[in-house]
């Protein structure tokens, strides 16, 4: 079942017109024929968690919004999306823009936000114009702007442009980047629903969180949370990249099993060359690597699926996390201590360098990681790689100190035997790869 | 002498006003891209006092944004800067080698300028295009799915200049 | 102004009533002591500074007596406000002192450890930290990050390679100046203090970000190597300044004075801003009128013989355990040292001076 992207094969979808055409703007319709409070209790009923990483409730969320007297609300839309393996908002934002301007809308007028922002990554440099171009029209048509419908409701919504900076996808620091600043995540409270942008009240969502709010209101909030599995209500964008035949953006159902998407010619197709799968980061950067016998069933023999609980099955020990939906996967011919020393590199240029563990501990552990990986590590590099993230997670201002920390500590936790492989056999390490043989049994190592 | 054209300060106006009143400052990093597109790709102390000016606030105030993100240039690029993504998912499949043959085609190491001007190799952590990948960014638009004769047709059309940088 | 409820909160065993609003650091410097978390970049002088350095983190065992869960993660103290029946451990957490050596071992790895040869050693904060809360030995093996030195005009010395990035001078001057001239450039673990062009910094209150630097990353020109700092003796004086408060300390060794700083309080933190001008003109003993000799904290190296009478801080250890705590050894009861009016030399014993003497007849 598709919900967000039933239309995307439709020619020209991108263009006003088409959509229009296609069912287009409805979800505005009827949605500005609610009272706000209605929609925020629809999104409540859904289910609806955020799909930006942290999968917090949206409904929730929305609910913390501060309402003093006299004082301007904002929506402020992620779309600052850099999380290695993610690109799923980049899909929505240019190929069904509408969609996305209606989720825009439609959250802006339930959070009873009059000026909305979409922050988005500097890199993405050719969306904004494909945005702008896609409010203009919806402007044109009567969908934005003074009084929208009849309903007394007015908005505008402003593409912000980044300029490069991962850190700018947490929420506090995305606010300081639009106010002009350096990206510095703030020390929370006060929380971005009390004093967010310019100090008003502000509530910071993924492009995925927004689009799927019109689906929510087109079908109701009780229809979309009877969707999915358990807790994991409706439908998520998964990208899907590394070594596979069909990488890409697909919209799955939470009951699909891990070695269906991965393996099914209806999904991304197994791996290329008829290659081993050898395991699989499936969330995102941030979340932890599983070797693949972990991947595919839970480390109590179930089938594990594609969704939140799922994939969380097990800890952190055996399990790991949906995240934002970046999923990774490497072949039975790459080096994990290579990727995790390419991931510890990301996190420390991306530190902002507030903090001193996440800015010392990110480039002290990429310094290790290289070692290992050129050949120079010892043995005793692997339980002070463990002693530094642990001694980052938890402790930083922001989450990035746990996204640098956690695929480290995966790494070691379930490939420990193959970074010890390439200590004791530099020279051989160098020319190729461990494979995929003798992964240690996850479960008796302690964490 | 740095100045924009009376058009470009129509559009600076119009984004300050995107943003409440007496928070100008919002404009800054939206203001810099015009800015570095406008004066040669890079931003010199003189075009950031310029933007301080315009937007009345503190020079520092900009030194401090300028230099906290990667896009934004402090120092001299080439005309054409080949950001190739080196993180994760694109090193799974064969950055390291994209950026080894564009070291050895032009001569140059990451974050170095070729002698003509022409190309500044710029290695990338993750832009979002990993389902693509090796890919690497040019001016506005992204290049993807790189193989060894892309990168040369590339640097062929860049010294032609007939690449697409910008729309 | 509405009056504000107290709050109850217990630290490490210690229950203390703050206003409503207060921090957790806050409240734990109202009892004293050890539980005073370490701090390096909150300053409570200075707004919205803390929460970036991380050795104030504690562990907030009960949020408070309406939401008793404990919170997950370690709290920066300086940042977190008390609730009511709010009880955090600090000395009394392993967690947190393992996260606070965590956090002296990551601001060492890039920090020169060459204190030796460095003017702040003696009154440097990450020195303390180090000797306090820090494990001996480095596990790291790897370059350090230099930076060359800089002068941002003729009175202060920036070198970077020293500096924590505790935000404190970029706020001194965001604080006290119309105009900040220095900012934190780059980001990362690049990230620096810097005035970008190199830049004087041109402000009659500039010269406080010397004081308000944990390290030797700011130090002043006028006062570099000329002397070490527990050579020279503290003394509270003043002077009728047109600009600022006069109120300082001044360094003499004799009669010469060899610099002059603003007065601190027993956090090491400023009380009154001072001018460039009393802190980098008047070096006579003539333009100043002293009071006193300043108050140095007892475990300050500057302290070294010079003091008497000084309060002795107060003893938290039995209040924290709850009970005297109980000694392998009672010196006091064994040892006849501190027995009234004994002569030392008279002690019975293994040796004495008189043995010594009577050998060497």
């Amino acid at each position: 079942m598709k919900l967000l992207l039933d239309k995307a094969h439709i020619e020209g979808i991108r263009y006003y017109d088409v959509w229009k055409k296609n069912g287009g703007y409805q979800s505005v319709e009827k949605a500005l024929k609610m009272a706000p409070e209605e929609i925020v209790e629809e999104v409540k009923k859904s289910g609806l968690r955020g799909r930006g990483g942290a999968g917090f409730p949206t409904g929730l969320k929305w609910s913390f919004i501060a309402k003093p007297e006299g004082v301007p609300r904002h929506l402020v839309c992620n779309a600052d999306e850099s999380e290695p393996g993610t690109f799923k908002d980049r899909y929505l934002m240019e190929f069904l823009p509408h969609l996305f301007i209606e989720g825009m809308i439609i959250s802006s007028y339930a959070l009873g936000s009059n000026t909305s922002y979409i922050y988005i990554r500097g890199e993405y440099a050719w969306i904004p114009d494909i945005l702008e171009q896609a409010i203009a029209e919806a402007k044109a048509a009567g969908y934005l702007g003074k009084n929208i419908l009849g309903s007394g409701f007015d908005l505008e919504i402003y593409v912000h442009r980044g300029a490069g900076a991962y850190i700018c996808g947490e929420e506090t620091a995305l606010i300081e980047s639009l106010e002009g600043k350096r990206g510095n995540p703030r020390i929370k409270p006060p929380f971005p629903a009390v004093q967010g942008a310019w100090m008003r009240p502000t509530v910071v969502n993924n492009v995925e969180t927004i689009a799927t709010v019109s689906p929510i209101i087109m079908i109701g909030g009780e229809e979309y949370g009877k969707i999915g599995v358990g807790k994991s209500t409706g439908t998520k964008l998964i990208s899907a990249c590394g070594n596979l035949n069909k990488p890409g953006v697909y919209e799955i159902p939470f009951d699909l099993s891990v070695e269906e998407f991965i393996f099914s010619d209806d999904w991304c197709g197994g791996i290329p060359k008829g290659k081993k799968l050898k395991a699989c980061i499936p969330g995102g950067s941030s979340v932890p690597i599983l070797p693949a016998n972990l991947l595919l069933k839970t480390a109590k023999g179930d089938t594990r699926l594609m969704n939140y609980e799922s994939l969380a099955d097990g800890g952190f020990a055996t399990g790991t996390a949906l995240g934002s939906g970046g999923f990774i996967v490497l072949d039975e011919d790459q080096c994990v201590v290579k990727h995790t020393y390419t991931l510890a590199r990301f996190y420390r240029h991306e530190s902002c360098g507030q903090c001193s563990p996440c800015r010392e501990g990110t480039g002290w552990m990429e310094k290790i990681l290289l070692a290992i990986e050129k050949g120079k590590g010892k043995l005793s590099d692997i339980d002070l790689l463990w002693d530094i993230q642990r001694r980052i997670e938890g402790n930083t201002i922001c989450p990035l100190g746990d996204a640098a920390a956690w695929p480290v500590a995966a790494a070691i936790r379930h490939f420990r035997d193959e970074f010890e492989w390439h200590i004791l056999n530099p020279d051989e390490a160098q020319t190729h790869n461990y494979g995929i043989a003798h992964y240690a049994d996850p479960l008796e190592i302690a964490v | 002498m740095v100045q924009f054209s009376e058009d470009k300060l129509k559009k600076v106006n119009e984004i300050i006003a995107r943003y409440p009143e007496g928070k100008q400052k919002s404009a800054l990093i939206p203001v810099l891209h015009l800015a570095q597109n406008e004066f040669g790709g890079w931003l010199s102390p003189e075009t950031m006092d310029y933007v301080a000016g315009l937007l009345n606030i503190l020079p520092v105030e900009v030194y401090e944004v300028a230099t906290f993100y990667s896009m934004l240039n402090i120092k001299p690029v080439g005309k054409y800067v080949l950001e190739v993504c080196q993180t994760g998912p694109c090193m799974l499949n064969g950055s390291d080698e994209i950026i080894q043959y564009i070291e050895d085609k032009l001569g140059i190491k990451p974050g170095e300028t070729t002698a003509d001007g022409l190309f500044t190799l710029k290695p990338a952590e993750c832009l979002g295009a990993c389902g693509y990948a090796p890919m690497m960014q040019l001016g506005k638009f992204y290049r993807e799915h790189l193989t060894k004769e892309k990168v040369d047709s590339l640097i062929e059309e860049c010294k032609a200049g007939t690449a697409k940088v910008d729309s | 102004m509405a009056d504000v409820p107290n709050f109850k909160v217990t630290i490490d065993n210690i229950t203390v009533e703050v206003p409503a609003g207060t921090t957790i650091l806050e409240a734990a410097r109202k009892i004293g002591g050890d539980i005073a978390p370490p701090t390096m970049c909150y300053y409570s002088k200075l707004k919205g500074s803390g929460g970036k350095c991380r050795t104030c983190l504690v562990e907030v065992s009960k949020g408070s007596e309406k939401d008793p869960r404990p919170m997950p993660k370690l709290m920066a103290s300086c940042r977190t406000t008390v609730m009511d029946g709010m009880e955090v451990k600090n000395i009394t957490s392993d967690r947190v002192k393992d996260a606070r050596a965590g956090v002296v071992e990551f601001l060492l790895i890039n920090h020169p450890l060459d204190c030796p040869i460095c003017d702040q050693a003696g009154e440097c904060k990450l020195q303390d930290l180090g000797y306090d809360h820090g494990k001996a030995g480095t596990r790291y093996e790897f370059q350090r990050r230099t930076f060359p030195k800089h002068n941002l005009g003729d009175k202060i010395q920036l070198h970077m390679t020293r500096c924590i990035l505790c935000y404190r001078c970029v706020m001194t001057a965001e604080q006290l100046t119309k105009k900040r001239e220095h900012g934190v450039v780059d980001r990362g673990d690049h990230a620096q203090i810097a005035s970008y062009l190199d830049q004087h910094l041109d402000n009659e209150f500039i010269g406080n970000i010397i004081d308000v630097c944990p390290v030797g990353a700011l130090t002043d020109r006028t006062f570099r190597f000329k002397n070490r700092v527990w050579f020279l003796k503290p003394l509270n004086a003043h002077r009728d300044c047109p600009t600022c408060s006069g109120k300082v300390t001044i360094w003499n060794r004799g009669d010469e004075v060899f610099r002059v700083t603003a007065r601190k309080d027993q956090w090491g933190e400023v009380e009154d801003w001072i001018c460039n001008e009393c802190r980098f003109e008047k070096k006579k003993t003539s333009d100043w009128v002293i009071e006193e000799v300043s108050p140095v904290s007892r475990h300050s190296v500057i302290n070294q013989n010079k003091y008497f009478n000084l309060d002795k801080p107060k003893e938290t250890i039995d209040e924290i355990i709850g009970k005297k705590p109980r000694l392998f050894l009672d010196i006091h009861n064994v040892s006849k040292v501190n027995e009234k009016n004994r002569d030392l030399s008279m002690i019975e014993g293994p040796a004495n001076s008189k043995d010594f003497k009577n050998k060497q007849q």
